[in-house]
Parts: structure tokens; C-alpha cells; sequence
């Protein structure tokens, strides 16, 4: 789960990383009343989850209220990368010398957390780690003991960060690590940490991704939790709890497991067909379940065809057939033709109960994804 | 020959009395495996399918000689059913749990390194040997005993693999499902390692998908230190950039790395065929061996 800059914010001041003084706002009037409250200049920043809003329009520099009632206009509303812009965050504009960069993440290939800092600022960090690994010092932690200070100050000192902050950056770091522990993060990032003339730290913008199987812990965050942004479809799953990813193709695919859901979209693929989405309804699957996945697949207009493929192991083919069945009886008409494989843990049972006249029952796994391909082709036709 | 596995495995069951432990203890004892007790802290002194339960882990490994642990606990209390079973210590862990916190597997990964435990999983579908034990939920009818070795990131896809190969009468010494979480425990060198110096094993299979960058590693491994021959399958291959693809750590980072294509251009440099298909991967196996 993101949280947004706002929010992540929140967090980061509460722990006691300097941030500068801002307010969300709503509306223009709000942005205005905001700006002149905390006084000018400042920065109106779009509240999307998405890097690059700079570039893309999203935040706006206002030095009087005709500047800033233009900039909350123009970015209030306005569509942002495919999200639409509801909230703004109204900020005093920082005048720095200098811009850092510090993080933190878990390093998937060491199994242990990352802390990063580097000079290089302001800017994308993803190229700046691609075309110059040596710019960015990192330390890894020992999750059991935590950030040590001397290895915030190693890493800050091995960056090259100017001696006069190096303490304050260090003291940020240690700081951001202790608060991505706290609330199980799986990023926290400060892009840029900002350095003013008088030798402050302040941070400009602030990053906060949770891992999302850590939320159970942490139910104040779970709150936070913005579902509006996301397409209509996407907000669906979300709601019936599968993994969904929404593609552009008319095969519409349902399976068990990541791997084979990914597999079965490639072999679609594979035998000349297009996928219409990726959807992975889990582990165990009961028929409640199954009957949600095809309403998901059928609320999408641009799928011709339904392949179903489900290999049981801790899933039990007899409820995944009761829930196809379940499912498709309650249609008058069966919107589009579905095309069922099923494998593995009580498969036998699964297809003794399957109504053969509502799908078609395909042995293989090639077999299966063959024949939807060929419906799908005939239904768009 | 087996890896991990073999009939000297003596399992406790830990969250046996919940519905998936109750249900996988049953269908792991119908299979075979030697399954000596169970754990679930304040059950001491049930049992579960004939099954004698202890409070901890410890008892229970102490009074039944287990020396292999598998996991169903939820996953809120997962990482420390983990930490319990390193302590105990025994031999083999197998994590079916799926979606434990990765800060609570960075925690267990960091235990796991002082210990001489080998850890499988977690959100993993175990590990089986054919004809004689399985530790986990693979549904045991539609594997057979053999010498290819199989290991792979997706439990599901794992099943459609070993279908493939049994249709075709290519057996399994052992296959090791390692899980798709971000942090895991045996990997899949670790895997390919013992498979190169299991002498029943003539051939290895390897299942990988997009995200991480551990099957470029595993080429690395192949190309340098393998004689078996290992055939390849990476899943993905459709998947659209930026997109988290189902809970298993799936990403593709936009940075060259993690993609289908780096992992399958990896492991084609270090002599290993791809099947664009599970069937076409069981045929590069028969044509191994």
C-alpha cells in the first residue's frame, strides 16, 4: 500500500524528520486560504500516486495569491498519468543549496533492509542507480539489532554529504529507518532531502510504501488506504480480495496461483491470442469465490472468451466446479462461452459435477487455452 | 536417491488443528509420509488424526525424535512459529503459509543463516519425493518416482510441469517448490546444488517467473558449476511492465533485470533450453535423457 505525500508526511514529522509547514486542500478557495496562511512562496503539489508529477504539470510554484489560485486550478481536477487530481498539498516553497537523497528498502537478494543516501538529489534515482551505482552509499542492517548510528554516519560520510549537515542527515536516516521498522514499510524515501543556506534539513518530499500482508498490524494505515483512484475493475477486485491486473486483449483468463495464471496468459499468447486480464484467485478457493471471479471476468466488455484453469493442490476441483456451476445458472443467457480445465485435488469429483452444458471441459492445459482463443475469435467477429 | 526428503523424515504437523494442518496431515500420512506429531501451543495432549499434539515444538521434536517441521500457521504468527522450529533445531522446514510480512522474514532469514536448517518457503507448496514422502499440500497422484529433479517458484505451475512429465513417463526424485516471496529460504542454487550432487538426478527442471533477480543467478550457478542438465521455464513472458502480478513478488522493475526476457536470454548463455510451454519443456527433458 502507498500512502501519499501527505500522509507519509504525517508520519515522517511525527517521528521527527523536519518537514516544511503545509495543508491539504480540496478545493481552489481551500488552496488559496492555505497559501496565505502559511505564506508565500509555495509549492501546490498534485496528491497522486505516481513519480514524475513535476515534470507531468502536477506541482506549481505560486509566489501571491493570483499564482496560487492559477497553479490550484490548473492542477485541481486535472488528469495526472491516468489519475485524476481530488486534493492538492499547499507547502512553503524551501529555498536550498543543496538536494540529497535518502531511503531505505528491503533488499530482496540479501534478505536484509537497505539504507541509502546520496548527493544526487532532486532528480530520478532509478537512473542515476543505473548510470552510476557508485553515486548512491549503502548500508545494509541487521534486522534483528536495527540501524546502528555510526552506520547512518558511515553511509551519509561515504556519500560525500557536506561535514556541516552530515549529523543532521544521519540523524534523518537513522530516524527513517526506525519509522519503515515501525510500520513494516517496504520503501521509505526522502527525494529531495533539502539543505537551505542556514545549514537546516528539511524534507521536500517524503515516500512511504507499506507491504501490504503487514497490514493486519498496523490498522490506523489500513485506513488510509485510498481506493478511488483505481480503475473501476481493479477497485472490483480489490473489494472481492483477488490479485487483478486489467489488460487489453478479449481472452479473459481465471486461475490458481500466480505462476500458472501467468503461464496460462502466455500461452493465450502463445497460441495467437490476446488476454484480457490477469486474475489469480488464490489458495483454497470456495465456490463463493469462484462465482466472484466470473462476474469480474463478465463485468469487462472486451472479453470474447473465458478460460478457467485451475490445478488443485490446497484448491479442491469439486468447489471450484460448484462454484462454475453456481455461477453460470444464474444467467438466463451465459454472457460469453467459458472453456474449463481442471487438475489436481479432487479434479475427478470436479468434473462429475461440472455442468457440461453451460462451459466446455478441455483435459489439457493447451488444449483449453486453444479453444478459448478460438471462441474468443469467432465472438469478436 | 532423494534430496530434503526421504523415509528417515519425521514430521511435526505445527498448526495441525486448524482446518488446512488437519486436512494436509491427513492427506500427507495417506501418502506415505511419517508424520509423529503435531504443535499448537495450549492443544498439548489432543491428537489430530491419530496424531499426538504438543504445546511447543521442542516437546514435541523431543518426545517423537522428529527432525522435519511443516508449517500452517497463519500468517500473523507465522514467523514465530519459524523462530520455534530453528530452535528446536530440526533438519527441515517447510513454510506453506503465504503472506507473511516481509519484515518478519528478514528477521527468520537472518536466523536461518546461523542454523543448519534448511528452510523451504514460505507461501511455498512443499517439497515431495515421489513414493515416499511429501511434506506440504502437492497433490501426491500426479507425481511418480523417477530422476528428473524439479524446482520451481509457483506451486500451481509446478503441478502443470510435473503433469507434463508423467504423461510422458519422465519421473521425480524430488521437487521442491521454493516459494514466490520477496525473502525465501532454500533458493534456487541452494536447490540446484543438491540436485548436481544427488547422483540419482539425471536431469533438473526450473521453474521461474518474472520479478527478482534470482533465476539470472541460477544461470550464473548452472553455467559454472553444473553437470546435470537443467531445463528451463520462466512464466510472464505477457506480462505488462510496472504491474505486480499476483502476491508472489512478482514485478518487473523497467530496469532490464526481473524481466522474462533477461531470465530466459541468462539461462539460454549458460546452455540451458527454455520451453516456451510446459509440454515443450517435458519434451527438452526427454531429449536430455
Amino acid at each position: 500500500m502507498k500512502l501519499h505525500e501527505y500522509q507519509a508526511k504525517e508520519a515522517f514529522a511525527d517521528a521527527g524528520i523536519p518537514t516544511p509547514a503545509s495543508r491539504l486542500a480540496g478545493t481552489v478557495d481551500e488552496a488559496v486560504a492555505a497559501a496565505e496562511d502559511i505564506g508565500y512562496p509555495v509549492a501546490i503539489k498534485a496528491q497522486v500516486q505516481v513519480g514524475g508529477r513535476g515534470k507531468a504539470g502536477g506541482i506549481e510554484l505560486a509566489d501571491d495569491e493570483g499564482e496560487a489560485r492559477d497553479a490550484a486550478e490548473s492542477i485541481l481536477g486535472m488528469d495526472l498519468k491516468g489519475y485524476h487530481v481530488d486534493r492538492v498539498l499547499v507547502e512553503e516553497a524551501v529555498d536550498f543549496v543543496n538536494e540529497l537523497y535518502v531511503g531505505v528498502t528491503m533488499d530482496r537478494g540479501e534478505g536484509r533492509p537497505v539504507a541509502m543516501v546520496s548527493t544526487r538529489g532532486g532528480v530520478n534515482i532509478e537512473e542515476v542507480a543505473a548510470e552510476d551505482p557508485d553515486a548512491i552509499a549503502r548500508e545494509h542492517i541487521d534486522p534483528a539489532f536495527g540501524m546502528h548510528p555510526y552506520q547512518a554516519r558511515k553511509a551519509v560520510y561515504d556519500a560525500g554529504v557536506d561535514r556541516e549537515v552530515a549529523g543532521d542527515v544521519a540523524s534523518v536516516l537513522t530516524t527513517l529507518y526506525d519509522l519503515w521498522a515501525a510500520k513494516d514499510g517496504s520503501d521509505a524515501e526522502i527525494n529531495p532531502l533539502m539543505v537551505t543556506a542556514d545549514g537546516d534539513v528539511i524534507a521536500a518530499d517524503a515516500v512511504m510504501n507499506i507491504d501490504d500482508d503487514a497490514l493486519f498490524r498496523h490498522p490506523d494505515l489500513a485506513e488510509m488506504q485510498d481506493e478511488a483512484a483505481e480503475d473501476d475493475l481493479e477497485a472490483k477486485a480489490n473489494e472481492y480480495g483477488f490479485d487483478y491486473v486489467r489488460l487489453d486483449g478479449n481472452v479473459g483468463i481465471i486461475g490458481n496461483g500466480a505462476g500458472l495464471v501467468m503461464t496460462t496468459l502466455d500461452l493465450v499468447d502463445h497460441y495467437g491470442g490476446s488476454p484480457a486480464n490477469f486474475l489469480d484467485i488464490g489458495g483454497g478457493a470456495k465456490a463463493e469465490r469462484v462465482t466472484n471471479a466470473l462476474d469480474m471476468v463478465f463485468s469487462d466488455e472486451n472479453v470474447d472468451a473465458v478460460v478457467f484453469n485451475i490445478f488443485g493442490g490446497i484448491t479442491r476441483g469439486d468447489e471450484v466446479a460448484r462454484g462454475i456451476n453456481e455461477a453460470l445458472e444464474a444467467f438466463d443467457e451465459i454472457p460469453k462461452r467459458v472453456v474449463v480445465r481442471l487438475a489436481g485435488t479432487n479434479a475427478e469429483e470436479g468434473m462429475e459435477i461440472l455442468n457440461t452444458d453451460l462451459v466446455t471441459v478441455e483435459a489439457t492445459l493447451e488444449a483449453a487455452v486453444q479453444r478459448a482463443v478460438e471462441y474468443a475469435e469467432e465472438d469478436s467477429q | 536417491m532423494s534430496v530434503l526428503v526421504d523415509e528417515n523424515t519425521r514430521v511435526v504437523v505445527q498448526g495441525i488443528t486448524g482446518g488446512e494442518g488437519k486436512f494436509h496431515t491427513e492427506q500427507m500420512m495417506e501418502y506415505g509420509t511419517n508424520v509423529v506429531a503435531g504443535a499448537v501451543p495450549g492443544r498439548g495432549g489432543q491428537e489430530v488424526a491419530g496424531v499426538p499434539v504438543y504445546d511447543t515444538v521442542d516437546r514435541a521434536a523431543r518426545a517423537e525424535d522428529a527432525n522435519a517441521a511443516v508449517v500452517f500457521v497463519p500468517p500473523a504468527f507465522a514467523g514465530d512459529a519459524l523462530f520455534e522450529a530453528l530452535d528446536a533445531p530440526l533438519d527441515l522446514v517447510v513454510a506453506i503459509t503465504e503472506g507473511i510480512p516481509t519484515q518478519d522474514m528478514s528477521k527468520v532469514y537472518r536466523k536461518l543463516r546461523e542454523t543448519d536448517t534448511h528452510l523451504v518457503g514460505p507461501n511455498c507448496p512443499g517439497v515431495i519425493t515421489p513414493g515416499v514422502a511429501k511434506l506440504g499440500i502437492l497433490p501426491g497422484n500426479i507425481f511418480s518416482d523417477g530422476n528428473v529433479g524439479l524446482v520451481s517458484r509457483s506451486g500451481t505451475l509446478t503441478y502443470q510441469v510435473v503433469d507434463n512429465l508423467t504423461e510422458r513417463g519422465l519421473g521425480q526424485t524430488t521437487a521442491i517448490g521454493i516459494g514466490g516471496d520477496p525473502i525465501i529460504g532454500t533458493d534456487f542454487v541452494d536447490a540446484l546444488e543438491m540436485f548436481e550432487d544427488d547422483e540419482e538426478t539425471h536431469a533438473v527442471v526450473m521453474c521461474g517467473e518474472i520479478g527478482g533477480e534470482d533465476e539470472e543467478e541460477a544461470a550464473r550457478f548452472i553455467g559454472g558449476n553444473m553437470d546435470t542438465p537443467v531445463v528451463g521455464f520462466i512464466a510472464g513472458r505477457t506480462a505488462p511492465p510496472g504491474k505486480r502480478m499476483g502476491h508472489a513478488g512478482a514485478i518487473v522493475s523497467g530496469s532490464g533485470t526481473g524481466t522474462a526476457e533477461s531470465k530466459i536470454s541468462a539461462l539460454e548463455n549458460a546452455g540451458v533450453p527454455v520451453g516456451d510451454t510446459p509440454e515443450e519443456v517435458a519434451g527438452h527433458v526427454e531429449d536430455l535423457l
